[in-house]
C-alpha cells in the first residue's frame, strides 16, 4: 500500500490560513459571443457561446482606476483568495498574496480573477458542452491561444466596465497572459507584472510538456479525447502532473525536501512499491489531480504555452519590435532556482524592454523552490508587489 | 544622503533622465525623484538593495552595470552617475565610452589615492595604506584599482571625454556633511566629484 507523503509544494499549494483572508467569495460568470457573433480565434476557427467564469474582490474605485487583473497558470482557476464557505478546508491558490492588507491588497484594489478559455473550471473548455452536438466539445474544442485567453479576458473586463486597468499580474503562463496584455490592449493596461515566465518558451519546456501530453493520450481511457460518458485517462493525467511537478521543483529543493530518504520504510521493497519518498510525493500530487482536473484541458492549456511566442506574433520575430507596442510600466521578476523559465529568459525580456525605453524594473529573487518559488510564502515577492502597485498607483493619479 | 551624492543632486537639473549605476538603496534617486522630478532608473547588482530600492518606488534594474549599460540607446539619459564605483570597474575606458554614448552627460565620483593621508602613509609606515574611504586590507578590498585627481585628469584626454566640472570634497563615505577644497585638492580632498561630457 502507498502512503502518502503530505508536503505543501505544488504549483498550487494548499497551505494554513496567512494572516487575515479576504472572507466568503463568490464563483460567477459571464457568457457572451452567442452565435452569430461567436468569438473568431487565431486558428481561424469560431467558438461561441463563451462562459468565463471570474471572481471580484474588493471595491472599484469612483473613477475605476484601481483595478487589478490576476491571471493564473496551468492548473489554476478564478479562485485566487477568500473561501466559499465557511467550511471550506482550504482557501484561493494565492491567499497568501491576495487579501486585507496583503501583496495584492483587497482594501486598496479592485481584483478580478477569472478562469483561463480552454480550462475546466467554470470557463468553457474541452469538457463544456458542445450546442451543436449536446454532448461535451472533447476533441472537437479548437486549439486555444493565450492571445484567445486574453481576448476572453478583455471581453469580461468590457462586461464589467473596466477600460483602464492598474496591474495584470501572473506567473508562469499566468505570466504569459501579463505579457500578451501589455502588447495587445497598451491602451488598457497601465503596469505589468509578468513573474517567472518566458515570452516563449524553450525547447526543454516544449518537451517536458510533449511527455505530459503524450503520457495522457497513451492512456487507453483518452479515446481521442471523447471519454467524459466513461472512465477519464486518470492514469495518464496523473503521470502528466508528475512530470510537470518534477519540472516545478528544482536538483536543490527535490535534495533537501526529499533526499535520498525511504517513505515509512527502512530496506528497500525490491519491488515497484514507491520506495523512495520522492516517488511517493509524484504518486500523491498525480493521483490528487486527477479529482480536480479534466485531461483534455491540460493538453489544450500546454499546448497553447507551447504556442506561445511574443516576438513572433507581435514583432516578426523581433521582442524589442514586440515590445515597441507598449507603454506600461513593469516588473519582471525571475527565480534562482527555476529551470523552468530561468532568470535568462527574464533577462532577455527586460533587455528588449531597456531599448525600447520602458519603465522597467527586474529582480532576480534567491529561492531554492524552483519554479515554485513564485506561489510558496516570499516576503520579498510580497514587498515588491505591494510597493511597486503603491507607486504605480500613486503616479498614475499623479496624470 | 552621503555628501558626495548631494553634490552631484545639485548638478542634475530639474525634470531630466538619469541613470544610477551602482546605486546602492536609491537614496541618490530617491532625492531626485521627490525633489527634482527627475526620471530615474537604477542598476544594483544585490537582490537585497534592489528590492529595497523597488520598495522605495524605484524603477531599478538588478544586474552587471558593465552589462546592463550595453542595451540602452544612444542619448537615453541626460546624467548617467557613476558614484565611488569607478575603482571597482575592470574596464574603466570601455565604461565611460558607454556612459557617455547612452548619456549625454556623465558623473564620475571616486576616492582620490593622492590624499595626504594614504600618500603619508604608505611613506612612513611602508604598508598598503588604509583610510577611511578605503578601509581594507590589500587581501579583501573590492577597490582594485587606485585612482587620483591628476590620474583622471590625465585619462580624460587619453580616452578622449572632456571635463566640463570638476569639485573635490572631503567627508568620509558615510559623513552627510563634508566640505569643498579648493586649496591643493590633490592633496587635501577624500574624493573628487567629475561631470564629463562628449569631446566634441
Amino acid at each position: 500500500m502507498t502512503v502518502l507523503v503530505q508536503i505543501n509544494m505544488s504549483e498550487y499549494i494548499e497551505h494554513d490560513k496567512s494572516g487575515v483572508s479576504v472572507g466568503l467569495v463568490e464563483k460567477k460568470s459571464y457568457t457572451f459571443a452567442e452565435p452569430p457573433d461567436e468569438m473568431i480565434l487565431e486558428c481561424d476557427k469560431k467558438l461561441g457561446p463563451i462562459t468565463i467564469a471570474y471572481e471580484t474582490f474588493g471595491e472599484l474605485d469612483e473613477d475605476r482606476g484601481n483595478t487589478v487583473l490576476i491571471c493564473h497558470a496551468l492548473s489554476g482557476d478564478s479562485h485566487v483568495a477568500g473561501f466559499y464557505s465557511p467550511k471550506d478546508p482550504k482557501p484561493g491558490w494565492w491567499d497568501i498574496m491576495v487579501g486585507p492588507g496583503k501583496g495584492i491588497d483587497t482594501n486598496k484594489y479592485f481584483i478580478v480573477c477569472s478562469n483561463i478559455l480552454g480550462s475546466c473550471m467554470g470557463s468553457t473548455g474541452p469538457c463544456a458542452h458542445n450546442p451543436k452536438t449536446m454532448e461535451p466539445y472533447g476533441h472537437d474544442f479548437p486549439v486555444v491561444t493565450i492571445g484567445d485567453m486574453v481576448k476572453a479576458q478583455k471581453a469580461l473586463l468590457e462586461h464589467l466596465g473596466i477600460k483602464k486597468v492598474l496591474s495584470v499580474i501572473g506567473g508562469s503562463i499566468g505570466g504569459m497572459q501579463v505579457l500578451e496584455w501589455s502588447v495587445r490592449y497598451p491602451e488598457m493596461v497601465v503596469s505589468a507584472v509578468p513573474l517567472a515566465t518566458t515570452t516563449r518558451h524553450s525547447a526543454l519546456a516544449i518537451a517536458f510538456n510533449e511527455v505530459a501530453r503524450q503520457a495522457i493520450m497513451a492512456d487507453p481511457n483518452w479515446k481521442n479525447g471523447n471519454y467524459y460518458s466513461g472512465s477519464k485517462p486518470d492514469l495518464g493525467l496523473s503521470v502528466a502532473r508528475m512530470i510537470g511537478h518534477i519540472t516545478y521543483l528544482s536538483d536543490e529543493s527535490m535534495r533537501l525536501k526529499f533526499g535520498r530518504r525511504l517513505q515509512e520504510k527502512t530496506n528497500l521493497s525490491h519491488n515497484f512499491e514507491a520506495d523512495f519518498q520522492v516517488e511517493s510525493y509524484l504518486r500523491y500530487q498525480g493521483a490528487k489531480f486527477v479529482d480536480r482536473f479534466d485531461a483534455n484541458s491540460f493538453l489544450y492549456i500546454t499546448k497553447a504555452a507551447d504556442y506561445f511566442d511574443l516576438e513572433k506574433q507581435h514583432g516578426s520575430g523581433s521582442a524589442v519590435k514586440a515590445f515597441s507596442k507598449t507603454g506600461a510600466r513593469f516588473l519582471v521578476v525571475s527565480f534562482t532556482s527555476d529551470w523552468l523559465y530561468p532568470t535568462y529568459q527574464s533577462k532577455s525580456m527586460v533587455k528588449a524592454m531597456k531599448k525600447n525605453g520602458l519603465d522597467v524594473s527586474f529582480c532576480e529573487i534567491e529561492a531554492e523552490w524552483g519554479h515554485d518559488a513564485f506561489l510558496l510564502p516570499n516576503e520579498r515577492l510580497t514587498a515588491l508587489i505591494k510597493s511597486f502597485l503603491e507607486s504605480t498607483y500613486t503616479e498614475s493619479r499623479k496624470q | 544622503m552621503r555628501f558626495d551624492l548631494q553634490i552631484i543632486a545639485s548638478w542634475i537639473e530639474k525634470e531630466s533622465k538619469v541613470l544610477d549605476l551602482g546605486c546602492g538603496e536609491g537614496d541618490l534617486l530617491y532625492f531626485l525623484k521627490h525633489n527634482k522630478d527627475v526620471k530615474c532608473t537604477g542598476v544594483e547588482r544585490k537582490e537585497s538593495r534592489v528590492a529595497r530600492c523597488i520598495e522605495k518606488g524605484l524603477s531599478v534594474l538588478q544586474g552587471d552595470i558593465n552589462t546592463e549599460v550595453l542595451d540602452y540607446p544612444d542619448n537615453t539619459f541626460d546624467y548617467v552617475v557613476l558614484s565611488q564605483t569607478l575603482q571597482q570597474v575592470y574596464e574603466p575606458s570601455e565604461l565611460i565610452r558607454s556612459l557617455l554614448r547612452i548619456g549625454k552627460k556623465g558623473i564620475v565620483s571616486f576616492p582620490n589615492f593622492s590624499y595626504w593621508r594614504v600618500r603619508l602613509q604608505l611613506l612612513l609606515t611602508g604598508y598598503a595604506p588604509i583610510t577611511r574611504q578605503l578601509p581594507y586590507e590589500w587581501y579583501n578590498t573590492p577597490n582594485i584599482r587606485v585612482i587620483t585627481l591628476k590620474d583622471f585628469r590625465k585619462f580624460s584626454k587619453q580616452a578622449g571625454f572632456k571635463i566640463v566640472k570638476e569639485i573635490a570634497i572631503n567627508s568620509h563615505s558615510h559623513d552627510r556633511s563634508g566640505k569643498i577644497i579648493k586649496f591643493l585638492p590633490d592633496l587635501y580632498a577624500t574624493y573628487g566629484i567629475f561631470l564629463i561630457g562628449k569631446d566634441k
